[in-house]
């Protein structure tokens, strides 16, 4: 039996293959490429801090084996922006709102926004709140999160 | 910066109360801000713990034969082997009661008994269910009633920390559960109940309930030649260091602790969580050891007290309260950690903001066997509030008393006496008050309802202390142009306190804040301080940055002096430094420490002159919708109103009022530990809920009243917890006002609200039980 597999996959853009052991999730894979912003805190996929985009659609990194990345393409939140450079218009959104305190979870919240102003480009309060129902925030700053939101829908209309 | 004539300019600038982003803010939402999570060393073992599975028992037999044989684990570490090198490894920062790993007994399901090291956490955590202990079941405890007349004792012997004073008579107690008792006398209440025109006695519970950081806790220790280095998520650096280099019998400059940002900590992060453990691994092993716990495990390392609260008050004819009697247990669980402190440095707030003559009050922290508790955001408050602004708002109707008229007619206001004996100074209650009877319309007419769906408004308010007496210290490292090091061992883990620190030194030094890098706890490079908890960093390291300021312009001044200077003009810290050292050189380093004055309480009377630095206070107002087919509570809005002083930095400030507040809507509403016979049965978010954006999306203003702090950094004080403090009875006195059912036990479910419901409809009494 093998308990490991060769996979292709791009990852923010860049094209990457790999050997990959079965029992490792995304998390893991992504923590050897120095990429820290998807975190397991809960490991049953139920707070939302290891929020990752798989070929644009938002999904728990610590519920997904990393071999199923095979053929498939990743975004995480440092796709977003890169050092010294401008921000994406949903981080600097956050920033502006003070949207976030400890914010260990505010990379899963950055990119679940990403994922529903993909679909919903100008989302009300209700559609917002449905889609982060399983993104957790301890410290609660949810009602700055929901600001965010309407303030990136401004940002990236400029 | 300049110093001379260009003080003036200082004048002009303002950085304490401006509203500027976290100083973080970009790391944050990039991903790349830094937490121990995600620390690593190359070749660190992982720890994998393996926890008991009995509530009390004598251990017989650990066999870890089959799991130390299990392909990639590095060993095997139980308690016995951890005596080796520590040959008395017992930690606690009230109690040294405990051990490191379990050692004859274990007192808790989910305490740790042996760890498993390997490279791979997998194999390490894999290898852990291979682990066989063989047990004599002793009898348990669980409830903090029961264990005060159990013949089950958690602890043959308590073994209070010899550092404090005021623990030395407890050395030595057997046959008892109760850790500390805290008791109070101010007047003499059993005359004033005699005289009283009214008496009132109510009960009230609070569940044990886990803060549940979303970073779960974690440590690394790197050995090194007669030293250690440990990488821990902690609340206190100076502390693990202090207790580190005890344990090890080494000096405090042996043990180097260093931190970073914390993704979250409410007090689950303070004293020694997992860093002992991994300090005795690595010295065992000569190998760094990474042991991150799971959300589940965060369970079992500490929590939030449950309690039960015997209020009873005595009240003249016109409704003024003359006498109380307050009757605290505090279920600490298997071992102290720093609930000793919250029964009696919160213990003695425990009669509430009010003006009350005679108190009597009675705090019992109490060990049983479950996880243990020990401070979380209020360190004991939010339990005390919920009794009594319940009882309050009880009083008042049986009375017929307005519940704010009823407050407003018994307030606790600056220049009374508290129940220690301590004169209230800066504590805004007055305005608090009457800021959210006015938010909340109060006097106008409030429709309730009258269909399914009945609606309530309710109030409450609640006081604390500020811990002392506490420490802080703070050096400001000056460059020569003029940008500055901040190095404080204050931890920020949410709550802004790096970017508050900025700013009181950029507006001390006159410079932006922008200009300022505050460094990283870190024990080799940053000063003690106490420890980043309690609502104090503001406060105590706020004066501390201060005064290191202060001291490196007195510095700076001095300089100019020396080198001939025109003390008339102003010049830039680069001209000082340029023209003492002949070129772009050199440093200027100040430095500051805080203590405020505390004088401790007596250990009969529990009075004291000055019990605090300063005072904390905070309300929340809440409406309500009652389902009265389901039980279900629906808030549909929220006001919360604090004095913290004058704000460094509203927007931050604000944040974290709301945050409080909505935090405590899970305490009031779904969390609480379940057991089944010592076994906790809903240790996972799938579970044990903590609120969503769902729960809590209602409208939520926070408001901070204009006030300021006479010893406070430029009038500020502490904020972190006073948004927690009313919220629970606040919804609690609203149900009652929607539809006359008192619920007396947090968390108020829907079956709770439902079956009060069912009983008021059938004329049963309406008192829950």
């Amino acid at each position: 039996m093998n308990t490991s597999q060769l996979i292709h996959f791009q990852l923010n853009g860049k094209n990457i293959t790999v050997e990959v052991e079965n029992h490792i999730n995304v998390v893991e894979l992504l923590n050897r490429y120095q990429l820290k912003g998807a975190r397991e805190s809960c490991g049953q996929g139920l707070c939302g801090a290891c929020t990752i985009l798989v070929d644009q659609l938002a999904i728990s990194g610590c519920l997904t084996p990393a071999v199923m990345l095979d053929g498939k393409s990743v975004q995480t939140v440092e796709g977003l922006s890169s050092i010294n450079e401008k921000l994406h218009p949903i981080q600097q959104a956050f920033i502006n709102k003070g949207a976030f305190q400890c914010a260990f979870c505010t990379p899963g919240f950055i990119m679940m926004t990403k994922h529903l102003l993909d679909i919903n480009p100008n989302p009300t309060d209700e559609e917002i709140c449905d889609f982060f129902t399983g993104n957790l925030c301890r410290c609660g700053s949810y009602p700055e999160i929901i600001a965010a939101v309407h303030e990136a829908v401004e940002l990236m209309k400029n | 910066m300049f110093i001379g004539k260009g003080a003036a300019m200082i004048k002009n600038l303002s950085e304490f109360g401006r509203s500027l982003p976290r100083i973080e803010a970009r790391q944050k939402v990039s991903g790349s801000a830094e937490y121990i999570h995600h620390f690593t060393i190359p070749g660190m073992l992982f720890g994998k713990i393996y926890r008991s599975t009995v509530a009390h028992g004598k251990i017989l037999h650990i066999n870890s034969t089959i799991a130390k044989s299990y392909p990639g684990v590095h060993s095997v570490i139980t308690g016995e082997d951890i005596k080796k090198i520590i040959p008395n490894p017992y930690y606690g920062p009230a109690f040294l009661d405990q051990p490191i790993l379990a050692l004859d007994k274990v007192h808790f399901i989910g305490e740790p008994v042996a760890v498993v090291l390997s490279q791979d956490p997998h194999i390490a955590e894999a290898a852990c269910q291979l682990i066989e202990v063989e047990y004599e079941e002793l009898d348990a405890v669980f409830d903090e009633i029961e264990a005060l007349t159990s013949s089950s004792i958690v602890h043959d012997e308590l073994k209070p920390s010899g550092t404090f004073p005021d623990l030395k008579h407890l050395i030595g107690r057997k046959q008892t559960n109760i850790a500390l008792d805290f008791h109070l006398k101010h007047g003499n209440s059993d005359d004033a109940f005699k005289r009283s025109a009214h008496v009132f006695e109510h009960i009230f519970h609070t569940q044990q309930a886990m803060h549940t950081p979303l970073e779960p806790m974690v440590s690394i220790a790197v050995p090194a030649d007669n030293s250690i280095t440990i990488h821990s998520a902690t609340q206190m650096p100076s502390f693990v260091r202090l207790e580190i280099a005890r344990l090890l019998g080494w000096q405090e400059n042996q043990v180097r602790v260093k931190s970073a940002h914390l993704g979250g900590g409410y007090g689950a992060k303070v004293y020694i969580k997992v860093e002992a453990l991994v300090t005795a691994l690595a010295l065992l092993t000569k190998i760094p050891v990474k042991i991150s716990l799971t959300m589940e495990e965060q369970f079992y390392t500490i929590s939030k007290h449950s309690t039960t609260f015997k209020i009873k008050s005595g009240l003249d004819s016109s409704g003024r309260l003359i006498a109380r009697d307050c009757k605290v247990y505090w279920n600490g669980g298997a071992y102290a950690d720093i609930g000793p402190r919250v029964a009696q440095k919160s213990g003695f707030t425990a009669a509430g903001p009010y003006d009350i003559d005679h108190v009597s009050i009675d705090s019992y922290e109490i060990y049983t066997n479950l996880p243990p508790a020990g401070a979380l955001r209020g360190f004991g408050i939010p339990q005390l509030v919920w009794a009594y602004e319940c009882h309050t708002d009880m009083l008042a109707d049986e009375l017929k008393i307005d519940p704010i008229k009823f407050r407003k007619l018994n307030l606790l206001r600056n220049g009374s006496k508290q129940a220690t004996g301590s004169i209230i100074t800066h504590m805004e209650s007055d305005l608090v008050l009457d800021t959210l009877s006015k938010k909340m319309a109060w006097d106008s007419n409030f429709d309730r309802g009258n269909g399914v769906i009945r609606k309530g408004r309710g109030i409450a308010i609640g006081f604390k202390a500020s811990v002392s007496p506490t420490t802080s210290t703070a050096v400001i490292t000056m460059h020569g142009d003029g940008s500055c090091l901040l190095a404080i061992s204050t931890v920020d883990m949410g709550q802004g306190s790096d970017t508050a620190m900025a700013q009181i030194a950029g507006q001390t030094l006159g410079i932006e804040t922008e200009r300022i890098k505050v460094i990283r706890p870190d024990t080799d490079i940053t000063p003690y301080d106490m420890g980043t908890l309690g609502s104090r960093s503001t406060f105590h390291m706020g004066n501390a940055v201060k005064i290191a300021a202060l001291d490196a312009l007195d510095k700076l001044s001095l300089m100019a002096k020396k080198a001939g200077l025109d003390e008339k003009i102003s010049n830039s810290p680069s001209t000082i430094l340029q023209k003492t050292y002949g070129m772009q050189a050199g440093t200027v380093i100040g430095f500051g420490s805080y203590k405020p004055i505390y004088i401790p309480t007596d250990l009969v009377t529990g009075e004291s002159k000055n019990v605090t630095p300063f005072w904390m206070v905070g309300a929340s107002g809440v409406e309500v919708e009652v389902d009265t087919e389901t039980g279900h509570i629906k808030i549909t809005n929220m006001i919360n109103v604090v004095d913290a002083g004058t704000l460094v930095n509203p927007k931050i400030a604000t944040t974290q009022i709301s945050g409080a507040a909505i935090m405590q809507c899970g305490f009031t509403f779904t969390e609480e530990m379940l057991f089944d016979d010592g076994q906790l049965i809903n240790g996972s978010f799938a579970d044990y809920k903590i609120p969503s954006i769902h729960d809590v999306h209602f409208p939520i203003e926070n408001i901070c009243v204009t006030s300021s702090h006479d010893t406070g950094p430029y009038g500020a004080k502490g904020i972190g917890e006073s948004g927690t403090f009313g919220v629970s009875p606040a919804v609690a006195n609203a149900i009652f006002d929607a539809v006359g059912i008192r619920i007396t036990s947090l968390p108020i479910t829907p079956e709770k609200v439902f079956q009060a419901l069912l009983r008021k409809n059938e004329g049963e009494a309406n008192h829950e039980h």
